[in-house]
């Protein structure tokens, strides 16, 4: 008979505010094989666990059940704990009466505590069928693969490798910098955006430790934690090593066809071309889309004016199989797409323009060398209407969450515009402001009242073109007045969203997403920057909208955290693996065909004395434990560690069946 | 609190620990409320599902039963809900034949971020079976 003990948590009074614990408690004391039952305030703090050591020693306990939270949270602390006490760690279940009973039933607490005394109870029944497993140790490649070349992604790099590990940096455009890169100045310090970044970028260049791959994209991804084998697309560049980034062919280069993508449309590039001056790595691309070589079959001038023979017409896409230990997915964002919004113009109305497109007028080397003038028609502006929340705050437009930096954007762009053409008047329409940050409260204020903008508390209801003039129309909530204003150009504060392949990228790792397509943590508040993918990491925006410093300093702890793993020898792996009775098995081979991860092999073996059969065997070190093939066995051969079919045979009969008293 | 007698409806809800299991930690952690009928089982991968376990669970008398696993496409183990997905129809089929009507078993995709959806989908199984066993 096994001699288990039950440990019931109030977790303060998250579960017994809900839940009577105590009954729960004396309930699991009436169970067979139940030896101790204990509630206390908190099972996960110190005295918590030393009471599960303690009763472990006293009762000569074989097997724990903690009913607290979810075991995503804590199964991991109370393995631990009871492996202290001398037990095998899988030798514990947790009965979750948390996050599915307590927090989910707060609206009847009879029926909250039956459920939690079943949820025990159903805990107890697995965990008699439990077996000790033996801890399985897989081998580390210590190299570490980084994706999104922004600053989130140049900070990763930049730490793992200064910690002496090898680091591939792979960016999908032909230069790494991202969206910082098209800044002007960031807020609140209004230090140069271009100036703070390209160091970082040169450094990464320069690093020993980073391969840099830009103008490519991760493909396919297999293995796991410590060995992630990663397919790399590398986009034809058309442009080989020889190149020296002199320039000479992007300047020669007749065709413009082509609007800048890094100069938000603004403005026409070639065919040939780095994104802007300071890209690193400083080697042009070919865009194939539109080059008239490539079209055509004539032109040819790139590779005529040449100095040094780098031009290669004939270069393919290639493929390149890499090793990982841990992976860093920092893709950032794109801004909302602002011709969804009818109010505004569909996107139609030349001067009305995303802030993107601001920040790149605003920037000394952008199109226009830092004037700021009207698309429409090159004009100086006088009067400026900056409209925020644009696919923020909109559950008109899905996009119900706040983007965070716009408020703080808007107010620097104002500044900014004001302190380029002091008789400018800037406008800005708001729903709130919201300056959380170190000095951003104090940035708006100097914005209001050292640089005269004007704050307007509503949303704009239409914008029309009259004259040469844009009519904003909307309503100042705080005077209940409606406004008119005259403007010669609307700048919209778009929000933040996802990169458009975020889930096809996503889907590669298994990683999981939100309805909107950022990532997911694995836990909002205690581990933020890892996903559910046990060394895939997740730094900036890919997440959710936040701030520069934000962003690094996620990058840098995504980096601690590949850095810590990097630091042992083997890494300790969950040994919840499927394993063959190869006395049952038939030889079918149904497991072979289904299983995802080639892990089940198929052996001649002499199974019994004088019997040869051909049957199938698990690859311990390749199996991950989804149990595809225990679901599909026909004769019941194969059966999954921490799943049994005994275990959960064991907790579908205790589910179905009433408590057995009611007190 | 009401103490009348009266046999409540029970399911039993098989979880995917990826993403239908943690979204109803999401549930939990967004407090939204949804019935207390279901007991939940957490499975590695809805691809772990052997129809016999379903079968028991009817077997021992549960009401009603539901599988839920990860979006298509976003199996953390690639390809184990497309086993599932292909297994659910013809096992629903199945318990048909052998008088176990539709309003008792269903299957659904939940991520880990969807936790008002889990809190839903609990509700929607909760009443069919409930139309079920008022209605027949």
């Amino acid at each position: 008979m096994a001699r288990i003990g039950v440990f019931v948590c109030h977790c303060g009074t998250n579960i017994a505010g809900v839940v009577d614990v105590t009954r729960v408690a004396k309930y699991a004391e009436t169970l067979p094989g139940v030896r101790i039952s204990v509630d206390y305030k908190y099972m996960c703090s110190d005295p918590g666990q030393n009471t599960i050591i303690d009763a472990v020693k006293k009762y000569n306990l074989d097997r724990i059940v903690v009913a607290a939270c979810s075991p995503r949270m804590h199964e991991g602390t109370f393995r631990k704990t009871i492996e202290r006490a001398g037990l095998n760690p899988y030798l514990m279940e947790m009965a979750n009466i948390r996050e599915h009973v307590s927090w989910v039933h707060s609206d009847d607490k009879e029926l909250a505590t039956q459920k939690a005394m079943k949820v025990m109870e159903m805990a107890v029944a697995k965990v008699r069928r439990s077996e000790a497993l033996s801890k399985m140790f897989a081998s580390i490649e210590k190299r570490a693969l980084v994706i999104g070349g922004g600053i989130a992604g140049i900070q990763a790099a930049l730490d793992i490798a200064g910690a002496g590990y090898k680091v591939v940096l792979v960016e999908k455009e032909p230069s790494i910098g991202g969206r910082m890169a098209q800044l002007d100045k960031t807020f609140p310090t209004l230090d140069c955006s271009a100036c703070i970044l390209t160091p970082k970028m040169v450094a990464v260049s320069q690093d020993p430790n980073i391969t840099l791959m830009t103008y490519a994209e991760v493909v396919e991804v297999c293995g796991y934690v410590g060995q992630f084998d990663v397919k790399i697309k590398q986009k034809a560049k058309s442009v080989n090593s020889k190149c020296i980034g002199c320039g000479v062919c992007v300047t020669k280069c007749p065709n413009r066809k082509s609007l800048s993508e890094f100069n938000e449309k603004l403005a026409p590039r070639k065919a040939i071309y780095t994104p802007f001056p300071q890209a690193v790595p400083n080697v042009p691309v070919i865009d194939r889309e539109t080059c008239t070589f490539f079209k055509t079959g004539k032109c040819k001038i790139c590779e005529k004016v040449c100095p040094t023979g780098a031009i290669e017409y004939t270069q393919q896409d290639e493929i390149i199989k890499e090793k990982f230990g841990a992976v860093v997915v920092a893709t950032g964002f794109n801004i909302y797409d602002h011709s969804n919004y009818g109010e505004y113009g569909y996107g139609e109305i030349k001067d009305v323009i995303s802030s993107l497109q601001f920040e790149r007028l605003i920037n000394s080397s952008g199109p226009t060398d830092g004037h700021v003038v009207r698309p429409s028609d090159h004009k100086e502006v006088k009067n400026v209407v900056f409209i925020q929340c644009v696919g923020s705050r909109d559950e008109s437009k899905h996009r119900p969450y706040c983007s965070r930096v716009c408020c703080m954007y808007t107010a620097k762009q104002a500044m900014l515009l004001k302190d380029h053409y002091p008789e400018t008047q800037s406008y800005v329409f708001y729903i709130d402001i919201r300056s959380a940050g170190k000095n951003y409260e104090e940035f708006v204020q100097k914005a209001q009242n050292d640089y005269g903008v004007v704050y307007l508390r509503g949303r704009v209801s239409k914008i029309y073109e009259r004259g040469d003039k844009l009519i904003v129309k909307g309503a100042d909530t705080l005077s209940g007045a409606q406004v008119e204003v005259e403007a010669d150009m609307v700048v919209l504060a778009n929000g933040l969203e996802p990169k458009a392949n975020a889930k096809e990228l996503a889907q590669l790792f298994h990683m999981s997403y939100d309805q909107y397509g950022f990532y997911n943590e694995l836990h909002p508040k205690l581990a933020p920057v890892e996903t559910a993918i046990s060394g895939v990491f997740v730094a900036g925006c890919c997440i959710s909208p936040k701030d520069i410093p934000d962003t690094v300093a996620q990058a840098s702890a995504t980096a601690a955290k590949v850095c810590a793993l990097f630091s042992k020898e083997k890494l300790e792996v969950e040994p919840l693996i499927a394993n063959v009775n190869q006395l049952t098995c038939s030889g079918c081979e149904t497991c072979y065909n289904v299983c995802p991860y080639s892990a089940i092999e198929m052996e001649d073996k002499e199974v019994r004395r004088g019997d040869m059969r051909h049957v199938a065997k698990v690859l311990e070190s390749v199996c991950k434990g989804c149990g595809a093939c225990v679901g599909s066995c026909y004769c019941k051969a194969v059966d999954l560690k921490g799943f049994s079919d005994r275990q959960v045979m064991n907790q579908i009969e205790t589910a179905t069946t009433e408590l057995s008293t009611n007190d | 609190m009401s103490n009348e007698k009266k046999k409540d409806i029970n399911v039993v809800g098989f979880l995917c620990n990826w993403c239908s299991y943690a979204g109803a930690d999401m549930t939990g952690l967004g407090r939204n409320i949804y019935p207390s009928n279901i007991k939940i089982i957490r499975i590695p991968c809805t691809g772990r599902m052997d129809p016999m376990m379903i079968i028991e669970a009817f077997h021992n008398g549960a009401d009603g039963v539901l599988v839920s696993g990860c979006h298509p496409g976003d199996c953390h183990y690639s390809e184990g809900n497309f086993y599932w997905r292909r297994r659910y129809p013809h096992l629903k089929s199945l318990m048909e034949h052998f008088g176990i009507d539709k309003r008792r078993f269903h299957a659904s995709w939940v991520s880990a971020s969807e936790g008002k959806k889990f809190a839903e989908v609990v509700k929607k199984v909760v009443a069919d079976v409930k139309d079920w066993q008022e209605n027949g």
